[in-house]
């Protein structure tokens, strides 16, 4: 009785402070409205009517991106064919995330739509905040939208069930793709012709390369740009995707828990390459290290090779982008030996909807009008959106001319895609989980612990307190 | 008589009063509104922090519980709090006392009215006007291994690739750094008006009985001075014990936790992690430890104050 009138107190107490957002975030999520009705006056006269929401308005949020510099500038032309207007934001991707969260947990219904990845999908569905997109993929799209077309890796990676542990591909569609990252070796010509060696294919190469490309460009230079700042970026790349190759796993399921494996033999011995790789080959101030900073080092030719996403040397390889512009060239990621398959993560940049939106039926038609072929053709081929999510766009003669200069980055694309996943184990704690191993990976390269194998003991601790809340058998 | 006449003027008085027109009556309720609404404004969302302190309230869960204590518990057995803990009061320490060393040595330095000293009076001031993160990306760029300017001149002298804020030795000398550059000319700027407010006479006195400059620093300049520097010491000690923009900007408290403070630490838990219940334990022991500090040193600074009235 008491506990029950405190809570009372608090709940008032709360009430009268809090703006109308954190306030909605106490209470129960809205109920996504029925859609199918709607849906079907859409469609059922035949035509798809572009103007049937005339008059709503809806809010997106966006991150600074070149997929958003093509949405933002074709924005116009969709609000001519809708009658719907866009108000929108762009933030920086260094604060995008904590913006995205607290709007969303206002409940407040804006934004309508945002820009997010699938790993942050993991902790906004769990809370409720994301609709599944399911119901207007099948039955509020144009006759053209040709959903099959977009890659199906990307799709899949986009679908989640809910329960942590479970792989992606299979439940609820959070968002639809805009483009997406795969990870593989981008190097730069003109050192290794220099420097008289192949390009590495091996791990044991990748060392040996990296002792031989040291200065190879003048004091301050070096060999392999990664990432190493702290926080979740710089886990996915190329880490993440070697670590998989290893045979690693973050997490498996034990006892109706999730319990983190990051302590394994596997992890270990890869973490041990990793952190030879970096004192050996990597950047003074690695720990500093995001997207930007590794991908100006190698267009700067500051760096011979970047171990990173396939599309960040193609923005430093166009014509007149950087000092090492038509240099950078692509291979497919080291290996254990030749001939292994490449198993790389997967980044997709997509677009989802706010479940708590009031205006979902507006929101759905710009999420598929910017989901297109048409405009997919047009980010990738006219503006500078890499890697795009459909198809077609892959088998555009336009595409294909426009990266013909890109040398090895079609082919290394084909060779990874197939083995491309999302490789970690969704679960809605991936910041939190993925912060520490950044820290405890800048710690291991510090020296702070005495071996490699303290440094992972201290970091699956760390990740089991954060997921010990989960509690499969709920589920 | 009297006791009637008396009881008359009472009378009159009382229904005197009752005639006060509204608007007189109403006067002092009007007089205190803006106080009041200032203490509610400040107040409310502190108590609110207290109170959400005891539950599990977070972004990611619809419905939250009271857990009473077990966020605090949870805090004070952690060992990243006491990590936090020091890495906060050491940065404070460290980056206020430079700044008051340096502001205050420049301020003494510049306090001839010369044409240079308002020259560099007004240069001083620039970096004032730089946003931290601006600042950072400033100092960034200056420290940059491959093209910053710094660089280069340690090179000349034979030190290359310096590590700044990427070694777990040398962040916190590069953060302190920056926010020396961004915050000496606010010390400079409060001690160089102490000093032009002091009196003329008591220096006119030591030096017709030919005092030297540091004698008079010692027993003139500098116990006159004392109030003066105590208030740059509050906003400085004050905002140092907060920082959070330098840090976040630089690092985001790395490399490893060797930057994360109360402040990196309490928004991290709140806003990346979601976990806003967890995190206001520590939001609320910087507030004390600001609040405490702030209190002794205004105190300090008072009796200080009367002193050098000569009271």
């Amino acid at each position: 009785m008491k506990a029950q009138f405190f809570k009372k107190c608090m709940a008032a107490g709360i009430a009268c402070v809090m703006v109308g957002g954190v306030l909605a975030g106490c209470s129960k999520p809205a109920e996504p409205e029925a859609t199918e009705d709607k849906t079907a006056d859409a469609t059922e006269a035949g035509e798809f009517d572009w103007k049937k929401y005339e008059g709503s308005s809806i809010q997106v949020s966006f991150v600074q991106h070149t997929i958003a510099d093509a949405i933002v500038s074709k924005i116009p032309e969709f609000e001519e064919a809708t009658g719907i207007k866009v108000d929108y934001s762009i933030t920086p991707e260094a604060n995008y995330f904590d913006k995205v969260s607290t709007s969303l947990s206002s409940r407040s219904g804006d934004p309508d739509l945002f820009m997010s990845g699938a790993y942050q999908l993991w902790d906004y569905s769990s809370a409720g905040f994301v609709e599944d997109l399911t119901p207007y993929i099948e039955n509020m799209t144009t006759a053209d939208y040709d959903f099959e077309d977009m890659v199906g890796s990307a799709v899949s990676a986009l679908k989640w069930d809910g329960v942590p542990g479970h792989a992606v591909g299979e439940g609820a569609q959070l968002g639809l793709p805009l483009g997406f990252e795969i990870y593989s070796l981008a190097y730069n010509k003109r050192a290794f012709e220099q420097a008289g060696i192949e390009v590495p294919k091996t791990y044991d190469q990748l060392l040996e390369a990296c002792d031989k490309l040291k200065e190879w460009n003048g004091s301050g230079s070096y060999a392999l740009a990664i990432r190493g700042a702290r926080d979740w970026g710089t886990i996915h790349p190329g880490y993440m995707s070697t670590y998989a190759n290893f045979g690693a796993k973050d997490f498996e399921i034990e006892d109706n828990k999730l319990v983190s494996k990051v302590n394994s033999p596997e992890a270990v011995k890869m973490t041990e390459f990793w952190v030879d790789l970096i004192k050996r080959g990597g950047a003074p101030s690695w720990s500093k290290y995001t997207w930007y900073e590794a991908g100006a080092d190698l267009g700067a030719g500051k760096a011979a090779m970047m171990f990173d996403a396939d599309n960040n040397g193609v923005h430093q390889n166009w014509e007149g982008s950087s000092q090492e512009a038509g240099n950078i060239a692509w291979t497919v990621m080291p290996l254990a030996k030749e001939g292994d398959t490449p198993h790389s993560n997967y980044w997709t940049w997509s677009m989802a909807m706010n479940s708590a939106s009031k205006n979902k039926e507006a929101a759905w038609y710009f999420l598929m009008y910017f989901t297109s072929k048409d405009f997919a053709r047009y980010a990738s081929v006219e503006r500078n959106s890499l890697d795009p999510a459909r198809t077609s766009v892959w088998e555009d003669e336009g595409f294909k001319e426009k990266m013909a200069k890109q040398e090895g980055y079609i082919e290394t694309y084909e060779k990874t895609i197939d083995s491309t996943t999302i490789l970690f184990t969704p679960q809605p704690y991936f910041f939190e989980t993925t912060t520490e191993w950044a820290a405890t990976l800048q710690d291991i390269v510090a020296g702070k612990y005495g071996s490699v194998q303290e440094g992972m003991d201290a970091l699956k601790a760390k990740m089991d307190k954060a997921v010990s809340e989960i509690d499969l058998s709920q589920y | 008589m009297m006791q009637k006449a008396n009881q008359n003027t009472q009378n009159n008085t009382a229904v005197n009063y009752n005639e006060i027109p509204k608007n007189i009556r109403m006067r002092p309720y009007l007089i205190i509104a803006p106080g009041l609404l200032i203490l509610i404004g400040i107040m409310i969302p502190f108590i609110t922090a207290i109170l959400l302190s005891l539950t599990n309230y977070s972004f990611r869960l619809p419905k939250w519980n009271v857990v009473m204590f077990k966020n605090w518990i949870a805090m004070f057995t952690d060992a990243s709090f006491y990590h936090a803990l020091g890495v906060t009061l050491r940065y404070a320490l460290y980056a206020t006392g430079t700044q008051m060393i340096l502001g205050t040595i420049i301020a003494l330095l510049l306090k001839k009215d010369t044409r240079y000293s308002r020259i560099l009076k007004v240069l001083f001031t620039f970096p004032l006007m730089v946003a931290p993160a601006i600042a950072v990306l400033i100092w960034q760029l200056m420290t940059s291994n491959s093209v910053g300017v710094l660089e280069k001149f340690l090179n000349v002298i034979g030190i290359f690739n310096f590590p700044w804020a990427s070694s777990h030795s040398t962040a916190m000398f590069t953060a302190i750094l920056i926010d020396t550059w961004v915050n000496t000319p606010f010390i400079l700027l409060l001690v160089l008006a102490g000093i032009q407010s002091l009196p003329k006479s008591p220096f006119e006195a030591a030096q017709v009985d030919g005092a030297d400059a540091w004698f008079t620093f010692k027993t003139l300049t500098f116990p006159m001075l004392k109030p003066f520097m105590y208030i740059a010491l509050l906003f400085r000690l004050m905002a140092a014990l907060q920082e959070f923009g330098i840090i976040y900007a630089l690092t985001k408290g790395g490399p490893g936790d060797t930057l994360m403070n109360i402040s990196l630490t309490g928004y991290m838990t709140a806003f990346q992690y979601q976990r806003l219940g967890q995190a206001l334990p520590y939001l609320l022991v910087l507030w004390t430890i600001v609040n405490l500090t702030a209190g002794w040193l205004v105190k300090r600074q008072r009796k200080l104050a009367k002193q050098a009235q000569g009271y």
